[in-house]
């Protein structure tokens, strides 16, 4: 076998992992020189948020090609957990930021992963359509529960209460979650290089899950199912381990999210929340990975960028959402695209199957 | 796979197309070991119509057979019951001396038993090296943990599927398409990958449904060539449902012939060729056939 210097595998790894940190750096030096606005640094950190979660739900709707659409209700199962482990620490004295984040995204990861895992059990049993309408109302689920939801915490621990504030029994210490009025007085931890660090982590496991033994099977069972479970793979087991582990990504994007703000409510987390997440990956590619990275910071900052012109920013974002669906299917794009595809095949087959990264 | 090319060579040479007596292979000469699959009484049906009834079948550990009879005999159904893709309404299937009754079709798998489809069923967006490691999951294991924090042994691991999957290719001259799309390949090229997948899994009885279907006539004689040379090498068992007469009268030591359903006949190619129930149920009367 001769050495294959960059095969397509490898290389759209190399691509994603390099638009990761070119806008890290690009960032960072704009920010340097003056040129980031504050609105768009408010920014930062929801992108890269939303990028987290685009990723992640890339490794259910594209890799293991189940369309999931309750993906926010991980997200806040994360995010609330967050901020209960962020509160207990704090008044445990812990001071370190770093610290606090990192144990809150870690827990919060944890918690969602359980949650996806017990949810996906039944979720799993359905196909198409049905999973659909099902993950949308765990979603929906998840959501109304933590709308009745108390935790607060004093000297003698965590107090929780499904009925109201008043039935923690608590008189002094603090309220973490206050049910439909949320998260309240949260430490604003977040940054962005967190936020960037968050992604990185992010792409890492997905990537490395999907070019794994394990991702091969999930992929497998995508493609062909029957076929899959021919060749002696448990499928029930690999669409779980996708779920999960998507959900648990989620949850640490959900943390990250909450420490930007000094208030989260559960109707944040609503379904409009993971219908946005769903159309990040839908128009960066199913199973593309650096495509919902670039869509997710594209559609965030979008709006934003349109804010001079406020009157018709909403207007202009959905002719931009179906300008990018519809010229795909244009016939002049395709001959530039097949004229652009035929002559790096000249390169060899390895470049012939994605067009336009003519760097060698 | 010197063995191989050795095999083909003989063969090129003007050997007989079975080379090895099927008596010598036949399953009572196997002492001590269960044939590699035995099924009794089995049946199962849709509504109210028996799809397969009382299909009972001995395949030895090394033998090809062959399932043959008139469109919609049940021949598919036949193989989508042993890979337990249709649970049986009654029967029992053993597969190396011991029940499936209950099991899935990747437990079965697990078993021993690895099929082929009548209409592909690649993973199509999977490279064809990747199609082959899918083959090897069971092989060789290597935790999710393990994989997405790299360790060593991901690596160990992986390697070990190229590797494999490489060999396993070269039993068909493949190696050179292991980066191609498994989707993109020419139909005769998913044929084969089809059966290398399948072979991966480590089987003691592989499926074949129509393996021949749509192939030139050289391209048949390469294929019998192939599921001989396969049998030879592995030393497994192999059930292959077939339209091709001369595919199936060279190569299989035991045929069955289904009809409606039911078995018809049984035995050699031979004692097929002449029985006139089969004749009459699949090749026609008597008069043509001698035509």
């Amino acid at each position: 076998m001769g050495i294959k210097i960059l095969n397509p595998q490898t290389r759209s790894t190399v691509i994603t992992y390099a638009i990761v940190v070119a806008a890290f750096i690009a960032v960072t030096v704009l920010d340097g020189l003056g040129f980031i606005s504050n609105s768009l640094s408010g920014q930062l950190v929801p992108i890269c948020a939303y990028v987290c979660l685009a990723v992640s739900l890339n490794l259910v709707v594209g890799v293991s090609g189940e369309l999931s659409l309750g993906h926010a209700g991980f997200m806040s199962v994360g995010a609330f957990t967050g901020v209960v482990v962020a509160g207990m620490l704090a008044r445990a004295g812990v001071e370190s930021e770093l610290a606090l984040f990192a144990l809150s995204a870690a827990v919060g990861a944890v918690a969602a992963g359980v949650i996806g895992f017990l949810v996906g059990i039944p979720v799993m049993r359905l196909r198409g359509d049905y999973l659909a309408i099902v993950t949308l109302a765990f979603g929906e689920i998840i959501k109304n529960l933590l709308n009745n939801f108390y935790v607060g915490v004093d000297d003698a621990g965590l107090h929780f209460s499904m009925t109201d504030s008043s039935s923690l029994g608590m008189t002094q210490g603090t309220i973490l979650i206050n049910g439909p009025k949320g998260a309240v007085g949260i430490d604003k931890i977040s940054t962005f290089v967190l936020g960037i660090v968050l992604v990185l982590i992010t792409v890492a496991v997905v990537l490395n899950l999907m070019h794994s033994r394990d991702g091969r099977a999930i992929m497998a069972v995508r493609d062909n199912r029957i076929a899959a479970e021919s060749v002696g793979i448990n499928v029930t087991k690999y669409r779980l381990m996708a779920f999960t582990v998507a959900s648990a990504l989620a949850g640490a994007a959900g943390v990250l999210y909450a420490m930007n703000y000094s208030t989260i409510t559960p109707s944040q987390f609503d379904f409009n929340q993971s219908i946005l997440i769903l159309v990040y990956v839908v128009l960066g590619g199913m199973g593309n990975i650096w495509g919902s990275i670039v869509s997710a910071a594209f559609l965030t900052v979008l709006p934003e960028l349109l804010r001079p012109i406020n009157d018709y920013r909403m207007l202009l974002y959905a002719v931009v959402l179906i300008l990018v669906m519809v010229v795909p299917h244009l016939k002049v794009y395709r001959r530039v695209a097949d004229a652009l595809r035929s002559r790096l095949a000249h390169r060899g087959p390895a470049a012939a199957t994605e067009g336009g990264e003519a760097d060698e | 796979m010197s063995k191989f090319s050795d095999f083909a060579k003989a063969r090129r040479e003007g050997t007989k197309m079975v080379p090895v007596p099927s008596v010598s292979i036949m399953p009572e000469r196997d002492l001590g070991r269960a044939p590699a699959l035995e099924c009794l009484h089995l049946g199962i049906d849709f509504g109210g119509l028996k799809a397969v009834d009382d299909f009972n079948i001995t395949v030895g550990r090394t033998e090809i057979c062959g399932l043959i009879g008139p469109n919609g005999a049940g021949k598919t159904t036949v193989f989508n019951l042993l890979t337990k893709v249709y649970q049986p309404t009654r029967g029992t299937i053993m597969v190396d001396g011991q029940d499936t009754a209950g099991m899935s079709p990747a437990r079965v798998n697990q078993m021993g038993v690895a099929r082929t489809f009548q209409n592909i069923r690649l993973f199509g967006s999977l490279t064809v090296e990747e199609n082959v490691a899918v083959g090897l999951h069971n092989q060789r294991h290597c935790g999710m943990a393990t994989s997405i924090l790299r360790l060593p042994h991901h690596w160990k691991s992986e390697r070990w599927y190229h590797e494999r999957a490489l060999e396993l290719l070269d039993i068909f001259d493949m190696t050179g398409l292991a980066a191609h799309e498994a989707g993109s390949l020419p139909y005769g090229a998913q044929r084969r990958l089809e059966i290398v997948r399948a072979l991966a899994t480590n089987p003691r009885l592989l499926l074949l449904d129509e393996p021949a279907a749509g192939m030139n006539p050289s391209e048949t004689a390469e294929l019998m060539e192939n599921i001989v040379k396969i049998r030879d090498t592995f030393g497994i068992a192999i059930m292959l449902i077939e339209h091709d007469m001369n595919l199936v009268m060279n190569i299989c030591e035991g045929i069955c012939v289904l009809n409606f359903g039911k078995i018809i006949a049984k035995g050699t190619p031979e004692e097929i060729q002449c029985n006139d129930a089969v004749i009459e149920a699949y090749l026609g009367t008597r008069k043509e056939a001698e035509a």
